[in-house]
């Protein structure tokens, strides 16, 4: 027997306001990722992807359906299970959503502290930023850095965890080429050692070619790749 | 200096201390919050120096009194106040056992026109100088003195008090002066000091007592100073005495007692007590809105880095703790500068009035327990806000 897949979705349906205002995103959504794997979602803006990926990151609560993520089910799933499961996850936002109060270091160190105090920490989140070429940055605020800098920043701190699954939507928008692809590689070289699960979503269609796996979304229906 | 406090903090909290990092980040908030804690502080600390120095100027004459209980008229709230009472219940009292000696004390109140053209307002005390009436070791010396002329003791601590008035007495001279149509010669100081009432005391004898207020009559004291014999239980005889005089028109109680009343009444029924400890309440609200204030737009400035830890699987008690880590270092840094300013303020208050203001410990850790707790109570009624932040809304 296999180990059961990173993500497990299946009849999921999801709908956001109520009465009149009632406005089903999710129709009938099914997919299954086996860990380790690289997954690209894709579809046009308003076709579901974000709020798929909300529900799988335990950030929404599952309305109908079933989730399973890292062998839970997400549905009816109480608040302390939601938390327990996101320390396991690392997140990566399209805006890098860095606390302007903390430096570099400190926060990454953010993404290493949830998970308690641990000897060594400052020395794991400096070497997670050295990897992404930030050893110069460690105490540098956000304000000093460049968006692709802070971008690399958010990066570190999602990864720094040793996260299960990865989820990230357009992490390379406010990169360049290169380092753009240098980030989506690393998740793939992450993914490939450590068996690190990543569901990204991103129209950049240069990082394609790195997924294990497409999956197009449209008008909230899985049209190819589940 | 901020990063070696970052390193105590991360230390003491076990975590990086990111209410503190956030704070110093707006130097220029920070400061403004910690100045509003600390003008709060000082606001609460003077009206409990005011406070303070009502109680314990009230206090002092019922100190220097020499005598166990004290009758009163049943009309009177303080020292000064009551009615005059028939001198026939110092005679009843004394019949009472238990009682070793009683004697007698007139009170009225008397502007004085000093030398230097300025007035003062005081309260005059006839004692009897056959009896010891007051404990003051200058009174005692000058009974035999008051006994046999029209001579007085002025308080030297009295506010407004002739400076030069005060050395010339002090150095053993004597100042004549005329009230009400009566010459009387005052030889001498000594001191109870002042208070919210009268500007200081004139001690006389029962006899140029009368002469200064013509209208009161030998047979009608204010106070009846008792003595009981050693070893006497005083709240049985007050209860002994008070069962042997006729009810109605006097009050039988302990010095002790009488002081507690006088305290109880000025401080709650009498405005100026009231204003003070009003005063006491707007200082504590300033003070709780303004940590308020401070803390729930910090709240709302980083609801999104909030929602972020959110995502990242930190609990409530994250940023619980993070509010209230902010909420402990203003009250902490508030409360230095706010004690040292009114303490500034009390010496310069106290040099001009003349009224016992101290900035004592257990008042100034009373305040810093209720800055402290009122800061944390800020704070967590400031962490509602961060329901709002929703981790869903970041993506």
């Amino acid at each position: 027997m296999s180990a059961p897949p990173a993500i497990a979705v299946t009849r999921l349906n999801h709908a956001f306001g109520v009465g009149e205002a009632e406005r089903q995103v999710l129709f009938d959504v099914a997919l299954e990722i086996p860990r380790g794997a690289l997954v690209v979602l894709m579809g046009a803006s308003g076709s579901g992807k974000t709020t798929l990926l909300t529900l799988l990151g335990c950030l929404r609560e599952v309305q109908q359906g079933s989730v399973r993520v890292l062998g839970t089910e997400l549905n009816d799933a109480s608040e302390q299970v939601m938390v327990a499961l996101r320390r396991r996850f690392g997140f990566i936002f399209q805006a890098h959503n860095l606390h302007e109060s903390l430096t570099a270091l400190q926060n990454v160190r953010m993404g290493l502290d949830v998970h308690g105090p641990a000897p060594g920490a400052d020395d794991a989140a400096a070497h997670v930023l050295r990897l992404l070429g930030l050893g110069e940055r460690l105490d540098y605020k956000p304000r000093r850095l460049s968006g692709g800098q802070k971008q690399r920043v958010a990066v570190a701190r999602a990864l720094v965890g040793n996260p299960e699954v990865v989820f990230a939507d357009e992490p390379t928008a406010a990169l360049d080429k290169e380092s753009g692809f240098e980030v989506v590689a690393l998740l793939r070289r992450l993914a490939k050692q450590r068996g690190t699960t990543t569901l990204m979503v991103t129209h950049d269609t240069r990082i394609l070619d790195l997924a294990d796996r497409i999956i197009v979304m449209e008008d909230g229906r899985v049209k190819e790749g589940g | 200096m901020t990063a070696a406090l970052t390193q105590i903090l991360a230390h003491l909290l076990g975590r990086l201390p990111i209410g503190w990092l956030q704070l110093i980040h707006k130097p220029g908030r920070f400061a403004a919050a910690v100045a509003g804690v600390a003008f709060a502080n000082l606001l609460v600390l003077m009206q409990l120096g005011f406070l303070g120095a009502l109680t314990g100027s009230i206090a002092l004459p019922y100190r220097a009194l020499e005598a166990d209980i004290l009758i009163q008229s049943s009309d009177a709230n303080t020292l000064q106040d009551g009615s005059p009472l028939p001198r026939a219940r110092m005679l009843e009292a004394l019949a009472v056992p238990g009682v070793a000696s009683a004697t007698t004390v007139h009170v009225g109140r008397l502007d004085w026109r000093q030398p230097n053209g300025s007035n003062v307002n005081l309260d005059v005390l006839g004692i009897n100088p056959g009896m010891p009436s007051l404990r003051l070791p200058e009174v005692e010396a000058a009974r035999p003195l008051l006994a046999v002329g029209s001579f007085a003791l002025v308080d030297r601590t009295t506010r407004g008090l002739d400076p030069v008035l005060r050395a010339r007495l002090e150095a053993g001279g004597t100042q004549r002066f005329e009230a009400n149509g009566h010459g009387v010669t005052v030889t001498g100081t000594f001191s109870i000091g002042g208070g919210f009432g009268a500007d200081g005391y004139l001690v006389v004898s029962d006899q140029t007592f009368l002469r200064l207020f013509r209208n009161r009559s030998p047979g009608a004291p204010n106070l009846v100073l008792l003595r009981a014999t050693p070893g006497e239980d005083i709240a049985a005889l007050v209860g002994r005495i008070h069962a042997a005089l006729p009810t109605g028109d006097v009050m039988v109680r302990s010095v002790m007692e009488a002081a507690a009343a006088d305290t109880t009444f000025q401080t709650t029924r009498r405005p100026v007590g009231i204003i003070f400890g009003f005063g006491v309440a707007i200082g504590v609200l300033v003070g709780g809105i303004i940590v308020y204030q401070v803390l729930s737009t910090d709240v709302a400035d980083h609801i999104r880095e909030y929602a972020t830890f959110k995502a990242m699987g930190y609990g409530r008690g994250t940023f619980l703790s993070i509010v209230l880590e902010e909420a402990m270092i203003l009250a902490l840094a508030g409360v230095v500068p706010g004690a040292l300013a009114a303490a500034a303020l009390y010496a310069g208050i106290s040099a001009i009035t003349g009224l016992p203001l101290a900035l004592e410990a257990p008042r100034l850790a009373s305040v810093f327990v209720g800055t402290v707790l009122l800061c944390l109570l800020s704070g967590t009624v400031a962490t509602r806000r961060l329901a709002r932040a929703d981790p869903a809304e970041l993506f």
